[in-house]
């Protein structure tokens, strides 16, 4: 009984440690397509992120010193996309797959010239990185049978960038719905005209969205260099901003859905390691890449509209341009 | 805002934003304190210098052809296909299953039959998000990236589970036998000696003339280009935009699936993990730099192969610089081109029709 609990309270506690940058890159992808800007680049900036965070907090030896790397690098790379979707009217998505593409090619080869270690930032250590937090009590607490187990090891002992993860889905929910600043977001995302009407600067509240957005995935990189791992390696978010961007359809743009999501296939990387070889029944043995493909085939499954249907803001993607 | 004229558009601002992009990518190399120029040099010189350097840069360009039609096809038609890289690779299953069920056969035989069977498969894959985005509206640009990923999933699990003879440690198919191989043309050229350069080279080409004649010479391509102008217009003439989608998908994945040709049936002569290994990707910056036509995708197929070959020559001689310095240049084109490719058409207008100035001349 207590090895299944402690199984469980382990495959849960790598879930969210799985989900943190998803979480992050979804909430930060929110804030931009809910504006009315595609963002392919979620990937991209991810990585730009994390290896400005780990290259700055190798340098400085300040992980908060990285983390503001990591933000300014997203910062750089949204800026990049907003003056390419916003100000000179491109294609939305081709900017975000370049912005993909430059920040797979410019970190490693910042990453080479810089510390000549094969695209490895060094290792790093101590104040460098973001180190787990005991919350108070998780001590006493362990005594304490199920909840002991539970508060000490799920809860408590995560880094920070974690915790602001999880406070981050609330916040942007009641951003998002209750705010003006929100209102307005929602509007500009499915008819810019009313706000231009309105007299909002539509290019200003755009910019708003995608500096929020370079915020929330600059912290989404740093997490994955200097707090889950010790070091930049090479194309080290694998994927997770292509993931984070599924969970957002899935999610059909709304915060709350969107962590769900994200811990759900959190949890599906979480079990992955642990079914291999293993035989379930009725079904025999599960391949690792079945459990790998899920969420992007759960994702086409939905954007097909088999289990409901994901509309996208009606304006994503369209560049707006002011009547003359 | 005054139009160009057509030389200008066609051809300065395409040459412009490529010049912006290597001009970036030159600072780049710069600020990282090394000199651009002399890495040019090198470049050129790995790519061009010597036999099997410009055999490897012909090999590239045959790859990055072939993606690059599968983008450009596909944007004819107004949809945005990100998926060669997973439609090259599934391709690659097509190409193999022929192969071995022939294996030891005359190549003169197999050749065209890998061609076909690749297709088929490559064209399977970018069909279903065809089928999605025509019949189900969910937008091709994310299925496609889907599929990419699902395409890694599956055909790794295919050639690790399945392909995999006993007895074999790495993960890859059993191999083809020398005469089923696509064959190399260092065997009739010596110039091209050890290098990978095959018969699917002059494919290529001919794919590049095919897809001039498809867009421009027939009603089909009529009809592509009409539905990718204006879908409302297209329908309204008759033209089914659903069919179209599919078929457009279908036929891109075809081409991307050459890659496989060129790769599982002339170069590894087996199917490994991963063996496109970018170069669908690639496919996009020169669909975008060529705009799309063939002249176009022909000429940038080979400026990228020759960045990919002259960058490896760059990664002997200059430690400072790593291959991915290419992929940089890569995003740096797509950029300018693809997403700011207007950036520069209001100056270049307004220099082109400065009201009194042109005028006093005459």
């Amino acid at each position: 009984m207590d090895q299944i609990l402690v199984d469980i309270t382990l495959i849960l506690d790598s879930t969210v440690r799985l989900a943190v940058p998803l979480i992050l890159a979804s909430l930060a992808g929110l804030y931009s397509e809910r504006s009315g800007i595609i963002d392919i680049g979620l990937e991209g900036k991810l990585l730009a992120g994390a290896f400005a965070a780990a290259a700055m907090s190798a340098v400085t030896g300040s992980a908060w010193l990285g983390l503001l790397a990591g933000v300014g690098a997203a910062l750089v790379f949204s800026g990049i996309h907003g003056l390419a979707s916003i100000n000179f009217k491109g294609n939305q998505t081709i900017s975000g797959v370049a912005l993909n593409f430059l920040a797979a090619g410019l970190t490693t080869f910042l990453g080479q010239s810089w510390f000549r270690r094969g695209g490895y930032t060094p290792q790093l250590s101590g104040d460098q990185r973001f180190n787990p937090i005991t919350l108070p009590f998780a001590e006493e607490l362990r005594d304490v049978p199920v909840l002991g187990q539970i508060y000490g090891e799920l809860i408590s002992g995560h880094n920070i960038i974690t915790y602001v993860a999880f406070i981050a889905v609330p916040v942007t929910a009641w951003v998002l719905f209750r705010s003006r600043f929100g209102l307005r977001l929602r509007a500009v995302g499915e008819n810019p005209k009313a706000i231009d009407t309105a007299g909002i600067s539509v290019t200003r509240l755009r910019y708003q969205a995608l500096i929020i957005t370079a915020v929330l995935v600059g912290i989404g990189g740093a997490y994955l260099s200097i707090a889950q791992s010790a070091g930049f390696n090479n194309n080290m978010s694998a994927g997770r901003g292509y993931i984070a961007l599924a969970a957002l359809i899935f999610a059909k743009w709304r915060p709350g859905p969107a962590l769900l999501v994200c811990l759900m296939f959190g949890f599906l990387d979480a079990i992955q390691f642990r079914i291999q070889g293993q035989s379930f029944p009725f079904i025999g043995e599960v391949p690792v890449q079945a459990i790998q493909a899920l969420p992007y085939i759960l994702t086409v499954v939905l954007l097909a509209g088999f289990i409901g249907r994901a509309v996208a803001p009606k304006a994503a993607g369209v560049p707006y341009t002011k009547e003359r | 805002m005054t139009p160009l004229p057509r030389w200008a558009d066609v051809v300065l601002l395409p040459l412009l934003n490529v010049t912006l992009a290597f001009l970036v990518g030159g600072l780049i190399v710069l600020s990282v304190g090394q000199n651009p120029l002399q890495a040019v040099g090198i470049m050129l010189y790995g790519a061009f210098g010597y036999g099997s350097g410009f055999g490897y840069t012909l090999y590239y360009t045959t790859d990055f052809i072939f993606a690059g039609l599968a983008v450009s096809l596909a944007y004819h038609a107004g949809l945005f296909n990100i998926g060669p890289e997973g439609q090259a690779y599934v391709g690659g299953l097509g190409v193999i299953l022929i192969g071995l069920a022939l294996n030891g056969m005359h190549w003169a035989l197999v050749f065209p039959l890998m061609i076909i069977c690749g297709a088929m498969f490559g064209a399977a894959w970018a069909f279903i998000p065809g089928y999605l985005q025509a019949k189900r509206g969910s937008h091709v640009v994310i299925t496609t990236i889907m599929f990419n990923f699902i395409a890694v999933s599956m055909m790794g699990f295919i050639i690790s589970r399945i392909l995999k003879p006993e007895g074999v440690n790495s993960d890859e198919s059993a191999p083809l036998e020398a005469i089923t191989r696509v064959p190399q043309l260092r065997g009739f050229i010596e110039l091209f000696r050890n290098s990978p350069v095959n018969l699917t080279f002059f494919l290529a080409i001919a794919a590049l003339f095919f897809v001039y004649w498809l867009i421009w010479r027939t009603k089909f391509g009529y009809s592509v280009r009409a539905l990718g102008n204006n879908p409302v217009a297209a329908n309204y003439a008759g033209i089914s935009n659903q069919k179209m989608i599919m078929i457009i998908m279908a036929l891109a994945g075809a081409f991307a699936a050459m890659v496989a040709v060129n790769n599982v049936g002339g170069v590894q002569g087996r199917l490994i993990l991963n063996f496109v290994n970018g170069a669908g990707f690639v496919g996009i910056a020169v669909a975008f730099m060529g705009k799309g036509h063939p002249i176009g995708v022909g000429l940038s197929a080979l400026l990228f192969g020759m960045l990919y070959q002259g960058g490896q020559e760059l990664a002997f001689q200059m430690p400072g610089i790593t291959r991915e310095m290419i992929v940089t240049i890569q995003a740096l084109v797509i950029l300018f081109t693809g997403a700011m490719g207007d950036m520069m058409r209001g100056p270049l207008s307004r220099m082109f029709f400065q009201p009194d100035a042109a005028a006093g001349d005459k």
